[in-house]
């Protein structure tokens, strides 16, 4: 009898195809396993709107439940509750550091757009640790990096450029 | 205008039906006209941008943009309930047919107008976001909700190179004035309440626009004048794009965005 708790299980086996590291599970990108009579529906969320990554993601979740015999896979899209970080665990951040990536913060309140800050200084922001030499001596190159949740931050005690999972 | 995007009195049954018949399909298509506008723009900097960062934030912008008018135009054909999807509404409308407001159609420009066009852009799309999210459209404000929170990395950033720009090279400081100097008269269209809007308002699907403009002025004014740039004066307003009636720009682009999915209807790969 198929429980909803081993299809949970399996999805630890998809990994985000520009994040390898970690699991559409761990990711919080699956957001509900329902199995009525057989059958499975797997709500998914984006974790950005755009992310080209998310049709890769809806095949390999199909492939890995095929892979387990379940002939019935219903994939199902829901934009709300957004998508944030703060859904990451601990652990999946652990992952990330080791990875090489800087792992997101806490999302704080955002402040009102009229809080656009005057000039990025290095008070500007919860500072992020290199992950590679754990110094705090970094600066921020580019809110966007090679995929849409990725800043590119710059070490200065290393002097390595490193990717930063964007506090969302 | 040119004949090719709106001729007066020609095909005014497509150019209108979704004013007529529904105003909430219609509001929904102003929303995500603009985002998948402004994207496609944006996008045509994807490996010419000045530097490398750039040409990957813009990129980023692009795909956010292009995303959520997705999941809206996806919405709009639900709303419409003829059986119209995303992509049909993207790739096989005309012109007369887009609710895109004139701004997000003008042709990129150089570097300056693009981030000009982007920050005026933003810095609205943070605050309609915000009123968005709260909308008795529950499928709309959960859309709305994750957009914001994109829209606020957007404006930080658009912002932050308006301040490099005006406070930078003589050079820079001309071409950002320049683009607002261009871009101010287009920006009134964004703030329009017309028949749409006000029955939007009513049933608490969308924020009053005339509410947001107070914030958006106070935002900018803000931000031009830390740019060390000086605001134009409120001498001309462009605007019809709301309606269906547009620049001659929003054909030429559209006619390379479709060009594929026209040439080869329902191809997949």
């Amino acid at each position: 009898m198929l429980a909803a708790h081993d299809v949970w299980a399996w999805l630890e086996d998809v990994k985000d195809p520009e994040v390898p590291v970690l699991s559409v599970v761990e990711l919080g990108i699956v957001r509900d396993v329902r199995i009525d009579d057989g059958s499975v529906t797997v709500t998914i969320t984006p974790t950005y709107s755009g992310c080209p990554a998310m049709l890769e993601i809806e095949q390999e979740i199909m492939r890995a439940l095929g892979a387990r015999g379940v002939e019935s896979v219903r994939l199902e899209t829901v934009y709300a509750p957004a998508w944030t970080t703060d859904w990451m665990s601990d652990a999946a951040k652990q992952k990330l550091t080791a990875y090489g990536i800087a792992p997101p913060g806490r999302v704080a309140q955002e402040p009102n757009v009229v809080a656009i800050r005057s000039r990025r200084t290095k008070t500007d922001r919860s500072v992020v640790a290199c992950p590679y030499c754990g110094s705090q001596e970094t600066e921020l190159r580019s809110q966007y990096g090679s995929t849409a949740c990725k800043a590119i931050q710059f070490c200065r005690s290393c002097q390595q450029p490193f990717e930063e999972f964007k506090t969302f | 205008m040119t004949s090719d995007t709106w001729v007066p009195g020609k095909r005014s049954d497509t150019a209108t039906s979704g004013i007529a018949s529904d105003p909430h399909f219609t509001y929904v298509l102003r929303v995500a006209d603009d985002r998948l506008v402004l994207g496609h723009r944006l996008s045509e900097w994807c490996g010419h941008a000045p530097i490398l960062e750039e040409d990957i934030a813009l990129g980023n912008f692009a795909l956010d943009l292009v995303g959520q008018a997705s999941a809206l135009l996806k919405h709009a054909g639900e709303i419409e309930g003829k059986g119209r999807s995303e992509d049909t509404l993207a790739y096989f409308r005309d012109a007369v047919e887009f609710r895109n407001c004139l701004l997000v159609e003008l042709p990129r420009g150089d570097f300056a107008m693009t981030l000009m066009r982007q920050f005026l852009f933003d810095a609205f799309d943070v605050l309609l976001l915000e009123g968005l999210a709260a909308s008795s459209d529950k499928t709309l404000g959960g859309i709305a909700a994750k957009a914001e929170k994109e829209a606020r990395y957007h404006v930080r950033h658009s912002a932050e190179w308006l301040r490099m720009l005006g406070d930078g090279t003589a050079e820079s400081h001309e071409r950002a004035q320049r683009a607002l100097n261009d871009l101010w008269m287009y920006t009134p269209e964004l703030f329009v309440a017309d028949d749409v809007e006000r029955a939007i308002v009513e049933r608490g699907i969308g924020p009053h626009p005339a509410e947001l403009r107070d914030r958006w002025l106070a935002t900018v004014q803000r931000v031009v004048s830390e740019a060390t740039l000086t605001l134009p004066p409120d001498e001309h307003a462009a605007s019809g794009g709301r309606i269906g009636r547009h620049t001659e720009h929003l054909g030429r682009m559209l006619s390379d965005m479709q060009s594929l999915a026209r040439a080869h209807p329902g191809a997949t790969w």
